[in-house]
């Protein structure tokens, strides 16, 4: 507490808070008791804790990009020229229009929302706009946050949650014998309950022997980190730890505000204590009603006391120490224990026993009084601060996570750590909570709150048990307890002490709702790390990625892949673009980079054998240097890759399939090879990235082929070995667009030269916009919209291909009767009869019908003459060819007549590719 | 994050491997078109112990056969699947 005054403001306000203070605790030092507004029925809210349990003070705290909306400001540490702000209120804080709701607020009981979803329809719509500009906590921010997330991985022996007494001893008990350790405190500093409850440790005041523990600890290497919460933790010890590098909202010095840390550790000690619990009675959520232990940090810690006449209310002995500092720095206090006097004891204090409150009296700024049940009759008294405690909840949350199982301690009231899946054990008051008694709620139960971050009353609970709602996990969605940001860290006990009552069963037996990540919020810029804006996943270039990038093409990621969408010239639009380079396909010759299909060396005495698997047609006919179409099922017999396979040797085969399938096919090929033929002599080799490769196509591209190889161009469906400005080459003879055309694949370390090679032979690139309309032209296939793993090999067409033999993956499923059914979806062309592009996507309904019988994969137009076609899949539609159908969008409200064809629009007798 | 051990590159976290299928599941090349779509649709889902396909896909590349409790995670036991396993 030295040094000198900090400036911040709240709501405008400009206030200074003492060096080492929260947030919380530097309004209470300024007197302010309102934070903010609550969640559902916006009453007004103080502060309950002094952690990060806090359901009530949320504020938003920064500016611009660095804004952060429901921080705790129990949880938040004052700086300079912090500016924190109060949520949920309109105009302000204390005239906030929002709490009139408090008036009706029985318009929105437990289960509220149920009701309306599943009422009338139109109900809930009716309510919507309503409730989304009332209930809510803080506006997420709209800027880009301007600061760096770090990410860090780290392995030790030992990782200690939580850097109170338990967790300090555990570390150095750890680093004495040997082991390295990593402990995590999420306060500013070590020991904070210390602060709370001074006391000599081995000699030496409380947190100087803190500092020297953790001295001990960095000194053999382990790491002692402060603000630091550990979120979650799964099988075999993994946990993430998230580092505050600064307070939220303040500018970090280097650019990093936070650092994620994923740690991997030998064992972990969960340190991590106890949460107080709140009492059930009315207007317990008023400002001026808090926590025992919390009352204590501040002002045995912070310097702070909030109030001067104050009642402490209680079931067990830890608020007697309240008690106590209270009167030691001058507040009057009365103690309302609801338990019997213990005998021979003399506190000093003015003590109720057999004494609970029922009804706190006061207003948005402060409790005035409270009226009490002391052994069956009622009495008020006047006070400014009521304290409570209903007993502590250990920290079990970590252990739950990583599937640990919890014991009922009958003393404490409370579940404590049971047995572990993993290495993991708890210490200190999260093994053993100090005992104290269980109480009911009192009062009046509508104002008697159990979840105050999501407004649930002990009303609530008992309408939603008396609406049948009785399992922990059911009433917990009907109502929304404990699903606030808070994750209802002071609120789950009081519940199930509510429904245990309803019920007539003991608390163990009416369960728990699961524990899951995070422990208290992170931010998701943490867990992001530097995969941000265009790091946020992998960009793929191809060799060529240069040369396409010289010319300034549109780009489109074709999975990670940048590829050259079209090449504009000029003002050229993409379509105008587009369809330039297709017609110089047309009509005399084009190059495309086709580097990112996926390839596959087969090599070995049985590389036939494991071809015929993967692929439904032969490879075994193929001649030395000829390839074929090829295309793949997969077990359950729907074709989901095509490609082609060349026989590049008697036992050298090269498979190319979909860029798009690539890694799936990779990871299938695999997949056969060990788990299905192991015993085969194959090698499969993916050779994707170490092969370049371009398709030229066109009419002219037999001539250029042959004047750049010095030799005659393949004939089709053929591969030959050539080389290319001295460059050995693979001409392979296979077109996908319809005109006479090659692939020419190499070593892509040469790419530019015989890109370059080949461009001056007089080819115009063209990029993918292209490729499209002239494969939907010729009626090709692409693996995604027309293959899409629904069809199978008959229902594409392609029945004729099949290998006879059979042996092929997927055989064996095509004897189901639904592969018998003719009107299964079909591949088929699409012609518009009165202009106008057919709409991608768009249902195919008959002229008459209401029902959607196919839908449209590929929309294109004839590339020389112009007219609009389409491809698609339809019910039975190779027998419905001239059919008249509605291609309708009603999303985009488009609608166009079309007739069902033969998807071979261009050249259908394959003439002009043939030699 | 479970820690699985390939048996070729050692104690690896659960991030680095891609769970294929249930050993049960695994249609094999020859398998009878009942059987077939027996494994395909009709697989066991025990709520216990069951084998499992994997593959250690961002480390060694490598399948493996795992048998592993599929309540508390706990592997019994991991071998290689494929030409390298073979004796």
């Amino acid at each position: 507490m030295i040094g000198p005054a900090i400036n911040f403001t709240f709501d405008g306000r400009c206030l200074t808070a003492r060096p080492g203070q929260t947030l919380a605790a530097a309004l209470l030092d300024n007197g302010i008791k309102l934070i903010g507004r609550s969640f559902k029925y916006h009453r007004p809210r103080g502060i309950l804790s002094a952690g990060v349990e806090e359901p009530n003070a949320l504020v938003t705290v920064g500016s611009g990009g660095r804004t952060e909306p429901n921080t705790r400001a129990t949880d938040l540490f004052v700086y300079e020229g912090m500016v924190a702000t109060s949520q949920n209120r309109w105009p302000t804080l204390s005239s906030d229009v929002g709490a009139a709701l408090q008036l009706v607020s029985r318009a929105l009981p437990a289960g509220f929302y149920y009701k309306t979803f599943f009422g009338p329809p139109g109900l809930w719509l009716f309510y919507e706009k309503f409730i989304r500009r009332a209930a809510g906590l803080g506006p997420a921010p709209t800027r880009i946050d301007p600061d760096q997330y770090a990410q860090r991985a780290a392995f030790c022996d030992v990782l200690v949650v939580g850097g109170g007494p338990a967790g300090l001893l555990a570390a150095r008990d750890a680093v004495r014998s040997g082991k390295t350790v990593i402990l995590a405190e999420q306060d500013a500093v070590l020991a904070p309950s210390l602060l709370r409850d001074p006391q000599e440790i081995d000699g030496q005041p409380g947190s100087e022997w803190a500092a020297i523990v953790a001295d001990e600890v960095r000194a053999s290497g382990g790491k002692v980190l402060t603000r630091t919460s550990a979120s979650g933790l799964w099988d075999d010890q993994f946990i993430c730890l998230s580092e505050k590098l600064v307070e939220p909202g303040q500018v970090p010095e280097n650019g990093f505000t936070q650092r994620y840390w994923h740690v991997r550790a030998g064992e972990v000690v969960l340190a991590t204590g106890a949460i107080e619990r709140p009492l059930t009675f009315a207007n317990n959520d008023r400002p001026g009603v808090m926590l025992s232990q919390a009352v204590r940090t501040y002002v045995n810690r912070f310097g702070v006391v909030p109030g001067k006449r104050v009642v402490v209310a209680t079931t067990g002995d830890d608020a007697y120490l309240t008690a106590q500092a209270l009167k030691a720095a001058g507040a009057e206090v009365v103690v309302l224990d609801s338990r019997a006097a213990p005998a021979g004891q003399d506190s000093g204090l003015e003590v109720h026993n057999h004494a609970a409150p029922l009804t706190a009296i006061g207003g948005k700024y402060g409790v005035t009084r409270l009226v009490a049940e002391i052994g069956g009759d009622e009495r008020s008294f006047d006070c400014d601060l009521i304290a409570m405690s209903g007993g502590f909840t250990p920290v079990v949350h970590l252990h739950m996570q990583a599937g640990g199982k919890l014991d009922w301690d009958e003393a404490a009231q409370a579940f404590v750590p049971g047995t572990s899946r993993w290495n993991v054990r708890s210490v200190g008051l999260a093994a053993q909570p100090s005992p104290a008694e269980a109480v009911g709620a009192a009062g009046n139960t509508k104002q008697a709150f159990v979840d105050f971050q999501n407004d649930v009353t002990v009303a609530d609970l008992d309408l939603a048990w008396r609406e049948g709602y009785r399992s922990v996990e059911h009433l917990k969605r009907y109502t929304t307890l404990g699903m606030a940001t808070d994750q209802g860290k002071t609120s789950n006990m009081a519940a199930l002490d509510r429904i245990a009552r309803r019920e007539g069963m003991a608390v163990p037996e009416a369960g728990l709702t699961t524990f899951r990540p995070p422990y208290t919020p992170v931010s998701l810029g943490a867990l992001a790390g530097l995969a941000t804006g265009e790091h946020a996943q992998p960009t793929r270039r191809p060799a060529l990625y240069d040369l396409h990038a010289a010319k300034n093409p549109i780009w489109l990621n074709a999975g990670y892949w940048k590829r050259p969408r079209a090449y504009p010239l000029g003002s050229e639009s993409l379509a105008q673009a587009g369809l330039r380079e297709a017609r110089a396909v047309r009509s005399a010759a084009g190059m495309c980079d086709v580097s990112t299909l996926a390839k596959f060396e087969v090599q070995g005495p049985d590389a036939v054998q494991f071809l015929e698997r993967v692929c439904q047609t032969t490879a075994g006919k193929l001649a030395v240097g000829r390839g074929r179409y090829t295309f793949m099922a997969r077990e359950d017999g729907l074709v989901f890759d095509d490609g082609t396979v060349w026989r590049l040797g008697e036992a050298r085969y090269l498979l190319t399939s979909s860029t798009g399938g690539a890694s799936r096919m990779e990871t299938w090929l695999s997949y056969v090879r060990h788990k299905l033929c192991g015993d085969l002599r194959v090698s499969v080799v993916p050779v994707q990235e170490h092969y370049a490769a371009i398709a030229v196509a066109g009419p002219n591209s037999s001539a250029i082929i042959a004047t750049l190889t010095k030799a005659e161009a393949p004939r089709h469906m053929s591969v030959v070995e050539r080389t290319i400005a001295e460059t050995p080459v693979l001409v392979m003879a296979a077109s996908f667009s319809g005109e006479r055309a090659f692939e020419v694949h190499f070593d892509a370390s040469h790419a530019q030269t015989v890109w370059r090679a080949i461009e001056a032979a007089g080819c115009c690139p063209y990029g993918l916009e292209a490729m499209e309309l002239l494969r939907i032209e010729k009626g090709h296939m692409v693996v995604g919209p027309d293959i899409d793993g629904r069809l199978t090999a008959e229902d594409l067409g392609l029945g004729r291909m099949v290998n006879k033999a059979g042996g092929w993956i997927g055989q064996s499923a095509l004897h189901r009767p639904a592969f018998a059914d003719p009107l299964r979806k079909q591949f088929v062309g699409l012609e518009a009869l009165d202009g106008g592009s057919i709409p991608e996507g768009s249902m195919l309904v008959g002229l008459a019908g209401a029902e959607a019988e196919g839908h449209v994969t590929g929309s294109g137009l004839r590339v020389i003459e112009g007219g609009s076609i389409a491809i698609g899949h339809l019910k039975g539609g190779q027998a419905r060819h001239g059919e008249e159908m509605w291609a309708s969008s009603p999303t985009r409200r488009l609608k166009v007549r079309v007739r069902v064809t033969s998807p071979h629009f261009y050249d259908p007798a394959g003439e002009r590719y043939r030699d | 994050m479970k820690l699985i051990p390939c048996p070729h590159c050692g104690n690896r976290a659960q991030a680095e491997f891609v769970y294929e299928r249930t050993a049960d599941s695994v249609v094999p090349l020859d398998a009878a078109p009942d059987a077939a779509v027996a494994a395909l649709f009709g697989r066991a889902n025990l709520r216990g112990v069951e084998e499992e396909v994997w593959r250690h896909t961002h480390g060694c590349g490598s399948w493996l056969l795992i048998r592993r409790d599929r309540v508390s995670h706990a592997l019994e036991w991991v071998k290689l699947i494929g030409p390298e396993a073979l004796p």
